[in-house]
Order: structure tokens, then C-alpha cells, then sequence
């Protein structure tokens, strides 16, 4: 890549790319008012939500919290600066991941009930949803003999042939990543007033902001993994990701949260079973 | 800067998550602040949320009377609300006690223990009022930054 290039990319990822999630969700809270036949907030409100909280008086039961609320965004904000760099899909995948795990060392540093709750709700999803993210990348692999992204742009077909069943799998992981129903066991966007989102308790004001706006950079980053399987044409790629979020939008009100238990056994066995399928298809079809 | 704090002082009236606490008596406010917050008069309109927890609430609404039994917790609740945050009093009970002031166990109205912003009158308050409280409440906030 030229510099320009590299600045380019530096600014899609960390402004423009963002900017865009937070009008998503704002059309999402939108079209899910709709679908309750309600009117909804602005679209602009995910905004007004960040600006108001990062007006408020900080206050923190411990530093660890303001500490890890920063990591977390260090790690969702890395590991999309990396994607729009073409690095290396595992290098991105360790990132998100450490990212993540910082939000739930966040809530396991105070003593409340809530948050340990919360912190271990996450930690069952953040091991729900890893394997599938993993299994992708290697179909991805496996499709392209490489883990760079350059090598899936590199392709003449859209990856989606290749792996339609890893897309699906991907799909599993964009809902538990987007906190959507059935998969919603830790800060569901809708049960703000139980115990779910325990995870978010402790963090309030500026640090509410910065967890919010780091899960702003992660949905980025999923919804960049699924772009990856039509990457020959902008009008596929966006007609693919749309189709995709609406239909996440849809699962979400027509379904209802479920347990842990369900969640991980549903998620490991359709996720698994689907890559395996494809994977042994790739390697011998 | 100017644009920034003109953004902030929007966001702040824009976006009021509420709290919301009955302190006991009839449940008669109670029901109607929940109904508040039904597809009916669908407050996410206004950016209104009910957050259920006062470290992210912005706006505390208390209805009932406050007793010797849960002043405390009021006084919690109201403590853990990071500034800029507003209280509203709603129904005769919040304001006052109203129809429980001389039982014993009451300790009066919702001032007693922590500063009213707003106070809604009704026994019970119609739910249009509540949402018109809570606009008062923003008026309060825009005036403030
Ligand atoms: S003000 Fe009236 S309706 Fe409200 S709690 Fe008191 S008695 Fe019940």
C-alpha cells in the first residue's frame, strides 16, 4: 500500500466506519420500533446517547474500570485499523479478542453481584461465539491459501459460493457479537432494567461512552468479515450486507432470549456441524 | 468549542434515560409511570429509555410516599446518579404523603429527603403529565449548561 493509501484506510477506520455503525444502529432502533408498531427515536439518537454520557460527571467504584474500558477500545479500534490495513486475518481475530476479554475484566473487578453476573454472561458468549469466528477464518484459508486479506480480494469469484455455510456460521456470531435475541444472556439492547446487563453496570458516564462506541468498532469488524465473501462487486457487497443486518433485525423481534446453556449448545453444534460440512467440502469437492 | 458544547447541551436534552423508584403507597403512580413507558405512548420517541440502573439514569422518577423504611434507599439511589441528573416527584403521595401523611410510619413528601426538580401533581397523575414532567426536567437541564 502507498501512504495515501494507508492514510486513507486510517481514516475509514476510525471515523468514517464507525460513524456509519452509529447511524446503523440508530435505522435499527427505527426499524424495531416499527416492527412494535411504535415510531422510535432519531435516527441520529445512538449520537445524542454517546454525547449526553460523555457529558456526564465521571464516576468510578475502582480505576480498573476506566482502565479496561480504555483497552477495550484499544482492542475493537486495533483490530479494525488492521483490517483496513489487509493485514492478517488471525492477528486481527487475537485483538478483537483480547479486546473483549478486557470489557469482562472491567465488570470482574468490583464486587457486585450484577457485574460478576454480567462478566461471566459475557464470558460465555465471547467462548460461543471465538470458534466460530476461528472456523471461519480457516474456510477462509482453506478457500484462498492464505490468511492475508489481500488473497480473498485477489479472487475473481465471491467467496459466498465457496462458503455459503461458513456465512451462515458468521451470521451465528453477528447476532451474539450485535448482544440480538435469542443469543442477548449478557446486555441485551432492550433489557436495560435486568439484571442481563449486568455486564454494563459498573461503567457509567464518559466510560459508558467509550464501551459503547468500542462495541460500535466491533460490529464494524464483523460486519467487514462477512464483506469479505462478495469482495468482486460494491452493489452485491452492500445489497449482501443489508439483507444480512435486516434479517438480524428481524431474528431479534421475533425471538426471545434463552439461556446460557442453550446458547452455547446451539451455537457450538449448528456452528460446527455447518463448518465442518463446508470445510470437507472445500478439501475434497 | 462552541459546536461541541451546543452538541453536548443537545445530546443532554435529546437522550433522558430514566430511573424510576415507587417508595410504596397505592401503586397507582406506579402503573401509570410503567404505562409511560408501553408502545402506547412509546416516550423512546423522545430518546427516553428506562435504564433501571441510577449509575447510567439521568432523570429519577419517585412516586409514592417515602417512609422511615426506604428513605435510605431513596437517598442511595439518588446518590449513585452521576451530575447532571434531575428528580421528579409524581402523584399527591410524592408531593406530599397525600392521602398516607398521618400514618406513622411516613416520613412526607419526596423533598423531605433528597432536592424535588419537578413536582407532578395528580392522584394518580395522568401519563401525559408524567411526559410533560419530564420535558419540564430537560427545560431544566438546557437552562442549566
Ligand atoms: S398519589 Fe394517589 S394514585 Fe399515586 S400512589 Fe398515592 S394514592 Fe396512589
Amino acid at each position: 500500500m502507498t501512504s495515501v493509501q494507508v492514510f486513507l484506510a486510517l481514516i475509514a477506520a476510525l471515523f468514517l466506519a464507525p460513524m456509519a455503525v452509529g447511524v446503523l444502529t440508530g435505522v435499527d432502533r427505527r426499524i424495531t420500533a416499527r416492527l412494535q408498531s411504535r415510531l422510535g427515536p432519531p435516527i441520529l439518537q445512538p449520537f445524542y446517547d454517546i454525547g449526553k454520557l460523555l457529558g456526564k460527571e465521571p464516576m468510578l467504584a475502582n480505576h480498573w474500570l476506566a482502565f479496561c474500558s480504555f483497552l477495550y477500545l484499544a482492542g475493537a479500534v486495533t483490530s479494525v485499523v488492521l483490517f483496513f490495513l489487509q493485514a492478517d486475518l488471525l492477528l486481527i481475530f487475537f485483538v478483537q479478542a483480547v479486546g473483549s476479554v478486557f470489557l469482562v475484566i472491567g465488570a470482574l473487578t468490583v464486587p457486585s453481584p450484577y457485574s460478576q453476573i454480567g462478566a461471566h454472561r459475557e464470558l460465555l458468549q465471547i467462548i460461543a461465539y471465538e470458534p466460530l469466528l476461528i472456523l471461519v477464518i480457516v474456510g477462509i484459508f482453506l478457500a484462498t491459501g492464505s490468511f492475508k486479506i489481500e488473497a480473498v480480494y485477489a479472487m475473481e469469484q465471491p467467496l459466498l459460493f465457496k462458503l455459503p455455510l461458513l456465512f451462515l456460521v458468521l451470521g451465528i456470531a453477528l447476532t451474539i457479537k450485535l448482544r440480538k435475541s435469542p443469543f442477548d444472556i449478557s446486555a441485551s439492547h432492550h433489557a436495560h432494567q435486568e439484571i442481563v446487563r449486568g455486564v454494563y453496570t459498573e461503567y457509567s458516564g464518559p466510560y459508558l461512552a467509550i464501551v459503547e462506541i468500542a462495541h460500535w468498532f466491533e460490529i464494524v469488524l464483523i460486519l467487514c468479515l462477512l464483506s469479505l465473501f462478495w469482495s468482486t462487486g460494491v452493489v452485491g457487497l452492500v445489497l449482501l450486507l443489508g439483507i444480512t443486518y435486516f434479517v438480524e433485525i428481524l431474528v431479534d423481534n421475533t425471538t426471545s432470549r434463552m439461556t446460557w446453556r442453550w446458547m452455547l449448545g446451539t451455537a457450538w453444534i449448528t456452528g460446527i456441524t455447518f463448518s465442518l460440512i463446508n470445510l470437507l467440502w472445500l478439501y475434497y469437492g | 468549542m462552541n459546536i461541541l458544547s451546543n452538541f453536548l447541551q443537545t445530546s443532554r436534552i435529546k437522550s433522558p434515560w430514566v430511573l424510576h423508584f415507587d417508595c410504596g403507597s397505592c401503586n397507582g403512580c406506579d402503573i401509570e409511570t410503567l404505562a409511560v413507558l408501553t408502545p402506547v405512548y412509546d416516550v423512546e420517541r423522545f430518546g427516553i429509555i428506562n435504564m433501571g440502573n441510577p449509575k447510567h439514569a439521568d432523570v429519577f422518577l419517585v412516586t409514592g410516599t417515602v417512609n422511615h423504611r426506604n428513605k435510605k434507599v431513596l437517598k442511595n439511589l439518588y446518590d449513585q446518579m452521576p451530575q447532571p441528573r434531575a428528580v421528579i416527584a409524581i402523584g399527591a403521595c410524592g408531593l406530599s404523603g397525600g392521602v398516607f401523611r398521618d400514618a406513622p410510619n411516613v416520613v412526607g413528601g419526596v423533598d423531605k429527603v433528597i432536592p424535588v426538580d419537578v413536582y407532578v401533581p395528580g392522584c394518580p397523575p395522568k401519563p401525559e403529565a408524567i411526559i410533560d414532567g419530564v420535558v419540564k426536567a430537560l427545560e431544566l437541564f438546557a437552562a442549566k449548561s
